[in-house]
């Protein structure tokens, strides 16, 4: 298998499996326990929790553990009350996109940025969308299918003059992109651990120590009261080892440069979406003209490479990915986008592979498709 | 998406996928939904279809039914073409997902209009 759905989720380091299977074996104490095995359990959870504040540049206290990255995002947006206005933009996860629905329902007004063609906001309509009841504005840091990335500096500058609170989901970005949560003036944060080779179920979100948030989970006091239930020791131990571990990013960099260098110069009629310098690393989205993205993923799968698409076949919804409607493409083009996401675990040779076979795929499908006028 | 192995097979190996050169009879259509378009070809001798292809722009589940329907519609004559249901389509690629049923209605559209573009001619 080819392994190019990276945006999707990582494979979990050889490393990270090793600890976790150590922790459950020897140390399976409950962290809230008052004995030598609950507080060994203890102590490496806290460890944990240096390790990622040390990261972002926070304070190990301002740090709660979820169960992921969506859990993460909805908590932070769960310092919203009735009457509060939220800013967002058009091109968030689900995980906030969704939310934003059920904030409607409990009296919450959201506004949601739109982006240019590339995917990037404007700061001059963030300033403009300011109004008396905004308490917080949430910007996606690097897109998830696109890969843009937003300037958090800039917005970060934009929200503390308006004296107004910053999150950001920067469950793609977090470990790709430096993050200082002091410089950027974020007052939020959201993480996750399986999209830099850790486990699934497990993430952070960081709430600055001035921030009042609400749980959204009741009951035992653990997190500092912010979130119920037993620490997932074991998830947290592969989180805190794939913070460690080196992603390699030079080299992910220059796969996929050479990815889009040779799609570009060896197909026709393909369109690089998103932005070509402001992009996650690891990203690379391309429509390929006359062609649908369902049936070249399957194609691709059948071929042994996993890859992923934003068309409206793909989804249950049969609408195309709002991420790429709001770049303004046409269904068309949002029709037949493929995401290839990297990592270090790729080569170079699985990259000549996956263009030679999806020269041959693109080809047989826009031999049979009935939008490609001879 | 949970195809069937029929589907899949279908979907690699299309029978009836291209430019059908002597066509007396065409059918394009789009879905508004979700952005497939559909093209069917048909060439009719003594009220029955000789022959059939289809082009494509859509999902497997869209490559697959339109191929199906092309073979379905071989070989009967335009009346009994016309009596072709969804059931048919679907029952001969033993199962689709649910939210992939449409696309068998769309070949079926297409393969209708192709029939009305014939019968208008002829
Ligand atoms: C940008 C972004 N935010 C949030 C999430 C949700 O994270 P998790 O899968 O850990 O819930 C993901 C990944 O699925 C993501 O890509």
């Amino acid at each position: 298998m080819i392994y190019l759905d990276n945006g999707a989720t990582t494979q979990v380091a050889t490393e990270v499996v090793k600890e976790m299977d150590e922790v459950m074996l020897n140390d399976y104490g409950n962290p809230s326990s008052l004995h030598s095995l609950g507080r060994k359990a203890k102590e490496l959870i806290e460890e944990v929790r240096e390790k990622i504040a040390k990261e972002i540049n926070a304070t190990a206290d301002e740090i709660i553990f979820t169960s992921g990255g969506s859990e993460a995002n909805n908590l932070a947006l769960n310092v919203l009350e009735s009457g509060d206005h939220l800013i967002t933009t058009k091109i968030e996860h689900h995980s906030i996109e969704v939310t934003l629905k059920e904030l409607e329902k409990k009296g919450i007004e959201v506004s949601q940025l739109n982006v240019d063609a590339e995917g990037v906001i404007d700061l001059e309509e963030l300033k403009k969308s300011f109004k008396q009841n905004t308490k917080l504005v949430s910007v996606i840091h690097g897109n998830n299918e696109i890969g843009t990335l937003q300037d958090l500096i800039k917005i970060g500058e934009v929200c503390s003059e308006k004296k107004v609170m910053l999150h950001s989901d920067c469950v793609q970005s977090f470990k790709k992109e430096k993050i200082d949560v002091v410089k950027a003036n974020l007052s939020m944060l959201s993480l996750s651990a399986h999209k830099i080779h850790g486990p699934k179920g497990v993430g952070a979100l960081y709430v600055n120590k001035n921030i009042k948030i609400k749980p959204l989970i009741f009951g035992g006091a653990q997190e500092n009261k912010k979130r119920a239930g037993t620490e997932n020791v074991p998830g947290i131990i592969g989180l805190g080892k794939a913070v460690e571990l080196d992603l390699e990013l030079d080299k992910v960099k220059e796969l996929r440069d050479y990815f889009i260098k040779k799609v570009e110069s060896e197909m026709e009629e393909v369109k690089l979406n998103g932005s070509r310098s402001n992009r996650l690393c690891n990203n690379a989205n391309f429509s390929f003209k006359y062609v649908e993205g369902e049936s070249l993923l399957m194609s691709l799968d059948l071929e042994g490479i996993a890859v992923s698409t934003g068309s409206a076949c793909s989804s249950r919804s049969l609408k195309p990915s709002h991420v790429l409607m709001a770049l303004g493409m046409g269904a068309e083009q949002a029709h037949g986008s493929i995401r290839f996401t990297f990592s270090k675990f790729n080569t170079k040779e699985e990259v000549d592979k996956t263009v030679d076979v999806l020269k041959k795929i693109v080809e047989r499908l826009r031999k049979i498709s009935p939008l490609r006028k001879k | 998406m949970n195809y069937t192995n029929k589907v899949i097979e279908r979907f690699k190996s299309p029978k009836h996928m291209g430019e059908l050169k002597e066509a007396n009879g065409k059918g394009k259509v789009g879905n508004p939904v979700c952005g497939d378009v559909m093209e069917v070809a048909i060439k009719v001798e003594n009220n029955i279809i000789v022959d059939a292809k289809v082009k494509t722009f859509g999902c497997v589940a869209a490559i697959s039914t339109s191929d199906v329907v092309c073979e379905l519609a071989i070989g009967k004559t335009i009346g009994d073409a016309e009596q072709i249901t969804k059931a048919d389509v679907v029952s001969k690629l033993e199962d689709l997902p649910p939210e992939k049923i449409h696309c068998s209605l769309l070949g079926l559209d297409a393969l209708k209009k192709a029939i009305s573009a014939y019968k208008e001619k002829h």
